[in-house]
């Protein structure tokens, strides 16, 4: 779970912009999944790498100082 | 066979003459393209959408809502499946941003079509030319099949086709506007230069504009506020489809010559002494 305790072993984060703290060892599946976000509807930029494969998302290991970005389809023109 | 029927034998064939659009080597069953923008509510936007007969529907790419219901997606309501997804980079002023939103939405995994946006004042929402021309030729190159938003200008829309705009899609009027078509001279100028397919993109109204965009002979036209901000979306979008298809149809009828004296329509002649 996301969490800010056990500051020894957390990453700071920046999610969309927020900074957010997960523990370490957590990967981009993972936080997903915290989020209650479907990997299949999201794109995930990491540090301005879009992870293209969405069956390796869970075997990325997130670092610390990561800067993500969580992108969906919104209605638009 | 008699023959007497020649002439509406002939007719049959023209009324079914097939009358495809393809762009980008690709067949689409509606030449009315809709946006997803703007609805008061989802499930109008769906029975909006689907009154339209449209296939293509075009999508933006922003960040998700970490703080709220996770359903704001829009796929979480259109069937991917049963539309095309075409993802615009709406919100773009640079190349650079243009070309992360393009890669973004490619990544999505549904097509590596983007429709184009390079965004050139915050507040004519008109086009950046050269920056369009620019992220165009960079993301045909990556095998992206681009459809180019543009102003109603021919020189950008010669130098879009040769950066390898699969369409170009010159505006009607203002992006959200309502005005209708400002230049007819300009689409038709650019309709019969270029060999891709134009696409009007932008400030159709109502129906009568989506018909006279069409009777220019364009490929087709794609809408968005028009429908969503009409009092009725639904029925709105059901008198585009009218109007797109009458349109076509007028334009492949051929108009009659304009004159600017009255021609009688009954017979001159055999009138009472």
């Amino acid at each position: 779970m996301i969490s800010q305790a056990s500051a020894d072993a957390t990453l700071a984060l920046t999610v969309n912009g927020d900074a957010r703290a997960v523990a370490a060892g957590t990967t981009v599946g993972a936080l997903l999944a915290a989020l209650s976000l479907d990997p299949r509807l999201v794109v995930v930029e990491r540090n301005r790498e879009i992870l293209r494969d969405r069956d390796a998302l869970d075997r990325i290991v997130l670092d610390d100082g990561d800067v993500l970005e969580i992108v969906h389809f919104v209605g638009g023109g | 066979m008699t023959g007497t029927l020649a002439p509406h034998d002939t007719r049959a064939q023209h009324d079914t003459a097939p009358d495809p659009c393809i762009i980008g080597g690709r067949h689409f069953a509606s030449r009315l393209m809709v946006g997803t923008g703007k609805y008061r509510s989802n499930a109008e936007m769906v029975a909006a959408i689907t009154a339209s007969g449209a296939e293509v529907v075009t999508v933006a790419v922003r960040r998700v809502d970490l703080d709220r219901t996770k359903d704001e997606g829009v796929l979480y309501h259109l069937d991917p499946a049963r539309f095309f997804l075409l993802a615009n980079t709406a919100g773009c002023y640079t190349v650079d941003d243009t070309l992360r939103y393009a890669r973004l939405a490619r990544a999505a995994g549904f097509n590596e079509w983007v429709k184009l946006e390079v965004i050139g004042d915050q507040e004519s929402l008109l086009p950046d030319a050269h920056g369009t021309v620019e992220a165009t030729r960079i993301l045909a190159r990556e095998g992206f099949k681009v459809m180019a938003y543009t102003n109603d200008d021919l020189i950008a829309a010669l130098r879009l086709e040769d950066a390898g705009a699969v369409a170009v899609m010159p505006l009607a009027s203002p992006i959200g506007s309502g005005l209708g078509m400002l230049n007819p001279y300009a689409i038709r100028t650019i309709k019969h230069r270029l060999s891709v397919p134009i696409i009007v993109d932008a400030g159709v109204g109502t129906a009568s504009d989506a018909c006279i965009v069409m009777e220019q002979g364009v490929d087709g036209i794609l809408m968005n506020t028009a429908l969503a901000q009409a009092a009725d979306p639904v029925r709105m979008a059901r008198a585009m489809r009218l109007a797109v298809d009458a349109g076509r149809d007028a334009y492949l009828a051929g108009r009659m010559p304009r004159r600017e004296v009255a021609v009688p329509s009954s017979p001159t002649t055999g009138l009472l002494a």
